[in-house]
């Protein structure tokens, strides 16, 4: 059965899916709104930029993440003088981290869900009283649920199950940056099968019901 | 009331220039084929685009002029669009609402209940836009714009998406409200049977210009223009229902310069009725024809004879009416109404038709149109 650091892992790993998540669509909304509406010459690049942490190996952004943010990084000397500290091998480390990582598992569905709306509900608004801001929460924002919803279980599920990036920026600290993947590899490395089987297995039912719950909304949405 | 706009657009392969007077009420009619700039007027109008060359004041407020640019929200206006544009994530109820809510003091003078009940609509209100046929969607549209309270309402070939037995199926609504609503109607549109039957004003469109505007049946009987109409050149009569003949299925309306035996189509005595009769199925002859199967035949004089775009044809404007003056080339009095008739120009010839000779006009077909 799991151990008491096992459970830390996995609570520890629960809450920065979370917070990660929460934070996410906080910032990629914005984001993804932009990204779905302008036709600013930046928005190729800027897409660029938030689609990179796809393709990237993991262990390349947790390096320069480590070097941006440690003691003689520019952002690492940037968050001393602000009395943060230095976040690398700490929880707010790996929330910084994985905000980059899963970035674009949730700018991406929102910005399909945003593009798919179109212009037309939000011109009938705009004929019928409604602001541009008013407008965003009153049709967009409704209009685009599916999206959100898409958008929050994939950068959960993305976050949960991050590997590179925490081992970079967050080390193996138990309680405190020690991660499920990273417990995983620990009881692996110590020839624990059972206790990794107990770990990895509820990864992998937890993935599966994940995508069953995606792609069931799908269906259903589908004429 | 009135409506002052000047626009200029341009975009790659595009230029128009339009400088319109509207009356401030009634319906007018934005005419013109697909690509004669009439949707992107409208928008300007509606301030969904912004131009910069451009002045537009709509009784007597500035909505744009120069660096003044009201924003869309902040017009009195209701627009419908081609397709219904519903909010999905609403019911029926809830998108009359979202407008009437954000207006205020505006959408408190509608009277709600007669709008819903105008259009038909009162068992729809809690579905959801998904469940609505094209037709009670695009009623819906038209009743959630007016339910803004707007002071004047934009309607952008609101039937051109629907098929012929949902167009009809809307047509009589919009009359209806043509009939009761005093504010005015912009209506984009490029069915000339939409136009003849509920446009009081006309505006004729191509290629980004304006060929004409004026009062709806002093506009269509104008020579110079049918060119553009091509088939369905024609004019437009407003009449009165003064008899019924149950036997033969029939009914007379009288207009000013004649009268008309129409296939009756359940009208009352008294009431006013529109009857559209196109260029096409009108004949000259210069005695009265006894002995013909054409059951329409009247007096008129020949006010002016025009070019159509095929050489072998020419246009002529009638003023049907015994009061017609002679020589009289301009707008028909008030005794008469202008028709007119399309000819080939060795009729013409034939004939020897020229402007102030007595000739009566057979009419082969009559349409009544509401």
């Amino acid at each position: 059965m799991l151990s008491a650091a096992d459970v830390d892992a996995v609570w520890l790993t629960l809450r920065l899916a979370g917070l990660t998540t929460l934070i996410l669509l906080l910032i990629g909304t914005p984001i993804a709104w932009w990204l779905a509406r302008t036709r600013h010459w930046l928005k190729g690049p800027i897409a660029a930029l938030v689609t990179l942490p796809l393709v990237l190996p993991p262990a390349v952004l947790g390096f320069y993440l480590l070097v941006l943010l440690g003691q003689e990084g520019p952002l690492g000397k940037l968050t001393q003088a602000l009395g943060l500290g230095l976040l690398p091998f700490t929880f707010a480390g790996l929330v910084v981290a994985s905000v980059i990582y899963s970035l674009p598992f949730v700018v991406q569905p929102l910005q399909q869900a945003f593009a798919a709306i179109g212009e037309r509900p939000l011109e009938a608004a705009a004929t019928l009283r409604a602001s541009p801001l008013d407008a965003f929460f009153s049709v967009a924002l409704p209009l685009a649920r599916p999206g959100f919803l898409t958008a929050a279980i994939l950068g959960f599920a993305h976050t949960i199950g991050e590997f590179g990036v925490v081992l970079m920026i967050g080390g193996n600290i138990p309680g405190q940056t020690q991660v499920l993947s990273m417990a995983i590899y620990n009881h692996v490395e110590a020839l624990e099968y059972g206790e990794a089987h107990w770990l990895a297995g509820g990864m992998l039912v937890f993935s599966f019901i994940v995508l069953l719950a995606v792609n069931g909304r799908n269906w259903r949405r589908s004429p | 009331m009135s409506i002052d706009a000047r626009f200029r657009i341009t975009y790659p392969g595009f230029a128009l220039a339009a400088d319109l007077e509207l009356p401030g009420r009634g319906v007018s009619a934005l005419f013109g084929p697909s690509g004669s700039g009439k949707t992107t007027l409208l928008r300007a109008i509606a301030g969904l685009e912004r131009w910069p060359d451009a002045r537009l004041i709509v009784n007597g407020e500035t909505w744009q002029d120069g660096k003044a640019f009201v924003p869309t929200h902040r017009r009195p206006l209701g627009y419908v669009f081609q397709q219904a544009n519903l909010f999905a994530h609403l019911t029926v109820r809830g998108n009359l609402d979202y407008g009437a809510r954000r207006a205020g003091a505006a959408a408190a003078r509608v009277d709600r209940e007669r709008i819903v009940e105008l259009l038909g609509i009162s068992a729809l209100l809690e579905r959801k836009p998904e469940r609505l046929s094209g037709g009670e969607g695009q009623r819906v549209a038209i009743a959630r714009a007016l339910l803004s309270g707007p002071q004047l309402l934009l309607m952008d070939e609101p039937l051109a998406a629907l098929d012929l037995a949902r167009r009809n199926e809307i047509l009589p609504y919009l009359e209806n409200l043509r009939d009761t609503l005093d504010i005015p109607v912009l209506y984009v549109s490029h069915a000339a049977d939409e136009v003849a039957r509920l446009a009081d004003h006309l505006v004729v469109l191509d290629a980004g210009r304006i060929l004409a505007q004026g009062p709806l049946a002093e506009t269509l009987a104008r020579v110079d223009l049918p060119i553009r109409l091509g088939e369905d050149a024609g004019v437009v009569l407003d009449a009165v229902v003064v008899e019924r003949d149950r036997q033969w299925s029939l009914a007379r309306v009288d207009f000013p310069g004649g009268e008309l035996w129409v296939r009756d189509s359940g009208h009352t005595i008294g009431s006013r009725v529109r009857v559209r009769i196109l260029a096409r199925d009108v004949s000259i002859t210069l005695e009265r024809h006894e002995g013909s199967s054409i059951m329409n035949t009247l007096p008129a004089r020949v006010a002016e004879i025009g070019d159509e775009a095929d050489p072998a044809l020419a246009l002529i404007r009638l003023h049907a009416g015994a009061a017609t003056p002679e020589n009289a080339p301009e707008p028909a009095g008030a005794g008469s109404s202008a028709i007119l008739a399309r000819l080939t120009r060795r009729s013409v010839a034939w004939l020897g038709l020229a402007p102030g000779m007595p000739v009566w006009a057979q009419i082969k077909a009559v349409a009544l149109i509401g």
